[in-house]
């Protein structure tokens, strides 16, 4: 029996066991729209493309699953870019399907028609433009399988109308023919026996682990690895939740992990970078260097033998070089490095690593995260510090980008992975609030916060709506400074104090705008407020806005400047 | 120590690709995206119709050229990459060069193609149209000679290459 291209579409999705598709209809989706009330999937109408990407996005990053959009052409795909780019830098598995003008049209500068793949070519792991509907179930399969795979990361499915008006048979491909795309997954035996007698040497060790921890689930492995040799972790912003910052059993008391360093970083905590400055043997794993990570390249870990664990060979010796490479995924070579281990003499651990983890101590003691406590004023660190208590170990955290975003990263301690939600590399501005959304799209009875700032909120607070409309109770935070709080850092810090575009008077009553899309607003002035706010909000069935009125020139200290070495921070 | 200019960091690699529209776009994009450069660049048809193959140089040191060949091998559409420049290769680029050709210099000209084993393949009353194939050196001697007379045109395929086979 043939089927339409529409219908297809449907099968392979199907298939794939998509339950949600994020999306917004318009002229050249149309059929696809049409044919949906004969299925079985959840379809979120979204208020602008931006949030449908960031929606699965989030989705994605919450469940491990890979999320799927559905825009029509033209503008419909143009605003699914920064989405796109987006899931890009941090590597979220998703599938972008863009409506495109009908295949004889293509090139004529048809209405509402744009080369998206052309367009999204740097920014997708891999795209297609579909231009034969026997093609159609062949690319979407490929789609769903480049995305989640390998290094993970967004595709894009380009398709004209006419494509997907067009019949054919329905075969669902069982296996791809993919010649040029060979991920490696297995880490080499020999490299891990490399790396494992470095590590076993190192009298200073340090793991340093990232994202690709949380993307290939091995974060207890991880775990396992740093108790059974008693090595210190710190994180990127991506790898938090990927190590427990807390232990369980800690959860109720302020109990830091003892090998828990922090993140590390132009944010960082001292003692991580400290700890990487001075380390003889820096073990990264699932990280790729990101110049927010390494400050200045020549003094990042300048003592150190590195060995560099990726999925990703062109993360290997990009930025810094390596002297252990190993190409793999990160789950099979931490389960590598404990067998090896395992199989090895580690004598008494806890004593050989006794001098170096208390020289962590130190540092931990010497310069810990802090900030001035006030009783008139709210410090945007006490929020955070508030919704940790309020929360902890339950909720999934989404931020928006800038201070907020670091206050998070600082303050909230994160215990699982897949519970931050947060741009890390392209720095998106209105991300957190959509993906918030789609992670509560996954898991409607989980508590999931946004922490915001007042110009982030602004980007994308349309789909509001859309939170309000699907009842996903989502919780937003707002640390509202007036300021765009981060670039008027930078101005204050580096800029003559000369505070041009970055004042934000004159933004909405965020209450009232709440109130107005039907979801309920709370503000904050004083500190005694912010408490009694967020449990009326955890409380609260509804989306809840929450205007905490915070000390407006605050910032995020340490700071390393831009180009410095990461052991140059600026302290309070 | 001899400084390394750079013909020392020229490298001539062989991409083999999915001949699909827009590989030879994502090559190219990958190429200006990440700020590597491109010296030359052949592509067409391999003896396999689904494949084409892409000759390419470009100019870097060790690490650079590492980068792009993992960034290469990277793309989906890439099938695989191979750096010739450490392995034993012939490789070749052809040029037309349009020459002027008067009564005084039309024997000359001639002569010089002949030398270099070129072919006249147009002739009008001012000119002579010569096709030349050869390596680099060969092309850039050919042009210098040339040059003394008056060249109107030149169009160079750019460097096509092959390893040799083995002995």
């Amino acid at each position: 029996m043939k089927l339409t291209g529409a219908q297809i579409f449907f099968e392979c999705l199907k298939k794939e066991d998509v339950k949600v598709i994020f999306g917004y209809p318009g002229g050249a989706v149309l059929d696809i729209y049409h044919e949906m009330r004969n299925h079985d999937i959840r379809h979120i109408l979204v208020r602008h493309e931006q949030g449908a990407t960031h929606m699965a996005d989030g989705y994605a990053r919450a469940t491990g699953k890979v999320g799927v959009c559905l825009v029509t052409s033209g503008p419909g795909a143009t605003n699914t870019v920064t989405g796109i780019a987006t899931a890009y830098m941090d590597s979220i598995p998703i599938v972008v399907f863009t409506g495109q003008v009908p295949t004889p049209l293509i090139g004529n500068d048809a209405f509402q028609e744009v080369d998206i793949v052309g367009i999204t070519r740097p920014c997708t792991k891999h795209n297609y433009l579909v231009k034969d509907v026997r093609d159609l179930a062949r690319i979407i399969a490929e789609a769903f399988y480049l995305a989640r795979s390998g290094r993970p990361g967004p595709v894009l499915v380009d398709l004209p109308k006419d494509v997907i008006q067009g019949e054919t048979e329905f075969r669902y491909p069982k296996k791809l023919n993919l010649r040029g795309y060979k991920p490696n997954l297995e880490a080499h035996p020999k490299q891990i026996e490399r790396a494992g007698k470095a590590i076993l040497s190192a009298k200073r060790p340090v793991i340093y682990a990232g994202g690709g921890v949380i993307s290939s689930s091995a974060s207890s492995l991880l775990h396992e690895l740093a108790t059974m040799l008693q090595i210190p972790v710190t994180t990127t912003l991506m790898g938090l939740g990927g190590f427990p910052a807390v232990l369980e059993k800690d959860q109720g008391t302020q109990e830091l992990h003892p090998l828990w360093l922090g993140m590390l970083g132009m944010h960082g905590t001292f003692r991580a970078n400290m700890a990487v400055s001075n380390c003889d043997v820096l073990i990264a794993i699932g990280a790729r260097f990101d110049d927010r990570v390494t400050g200045k390249l020549s003094e990042f870990a300048p003592k150190a033998k590195i060995i560099h664990v990726d999925v990703d060979p062109t993360s290997i010796s990009k930025n810094v070089p390596v002297h252990i490479p190993i190409v793999g995924d990160c789950k099979d070579a931490l389960k590598k490095f404990i067998e090896f281990f395992k199989s090895e003499k580690l004598g008494d651990i806890a004593k050989k690593r006794d001098s170096w983890l208390s020289r962590i101590n130190e540092w931990k003691k010497t310069y810990p995260l802090a900030y001035e406590e006030r009783n008139d004023v709210i410090k945007p660190q006490f929020v955070v510090e508030k919704i940790y208590e309020l929360t902890r170990g339950k909720a999934i955290i989404s931020t928006e980008v800038g201070q907020n975003q670091m206050w998070v990263a600082q303050y909230y301690h994160f215990t699982k992975p897949r519970t931050l939600l947060t741009s890390g590399g392209l720095g998106t501005m209105g991300y957190g609030f959509p993906a918030a959304i789609g992670a509560q799209v996954a898991f409607p009875d989980k508590i999931v916060f946004d922490v915001a700032g007042d110009g982030s909120i602004q980007m994308n607070i349309q789909e509001m709506t859309t939170a309000v409309t699907n009842n996903l109770p989502v919780k937003i935070a707002i640390l509202n400074n007036s300021y765009l709080g981060m670039v008027r850092q930078w101005q204050e810090l580096f800029y003559e104090r000369n505070y041009c575009a970055t004042c934000l008077s004159g933004s909405p009553d965020f209450v009232k705008l709440a109130e107005a899309y039907g979801a309920v607003g709370f503000r904050a002035t004083k500190p005694d407020e912010v408490e009694p706010i967020i449990k009326k909000a955890l409380e609260t069935d509804k989306p809840v806005i929450m205007d905490f009125v915070v000390e407006p020139e605050e910032g995020v200290y340490p700071m390393v400047p831009a180009g410095k070495a990461i052991t140059e921070m600026l302290l309070v | 120590m001899k400084k390394k200019n750079d013909k020392d960091l020229r490298h001539t690699l062989g991409i083999l690709v999915e001949n699909q529209p827009g590989v030879l776009s994502r090559v190219a994009g990958l190429f200006s995206g990440r700020g590597f450069n491109i010296e030359s660049l052949t592509v067409a048809e391999t003896a396999d119709p689904n494949i084409s193959r892409i000759t390419l140089v470009t100019i870097g040191d060790e690490r650079i050229v590492e980068q792009i060949v993992k960034q290469l091998n990277k793309l989906i559409n890439v099938i695989k990459v191979i750096d010739f420049t450490s392995t034993d290769f012939v490789n070749r680029e052809m040029a037309l060069i349009k020459v002027k050709a008067d009564a005084e210099t039309r024997a000359e000209v001639l002569r010089i193609s002949d030398i270099f084993r070129g072919k006249v393949v147009d002739v009008s009353p001012h000119s002579y149209t010569i096709e030349v194939t050869g390596n680099e050196d060969k092309i850039g001697a050919i042009m210098n000679l040339l040059k003394q007379i008056g060249i109107i045109e030149v169009v160079r395929t750019g460097k096509a290459a092959i390893s040799r086979g083995k002995k």
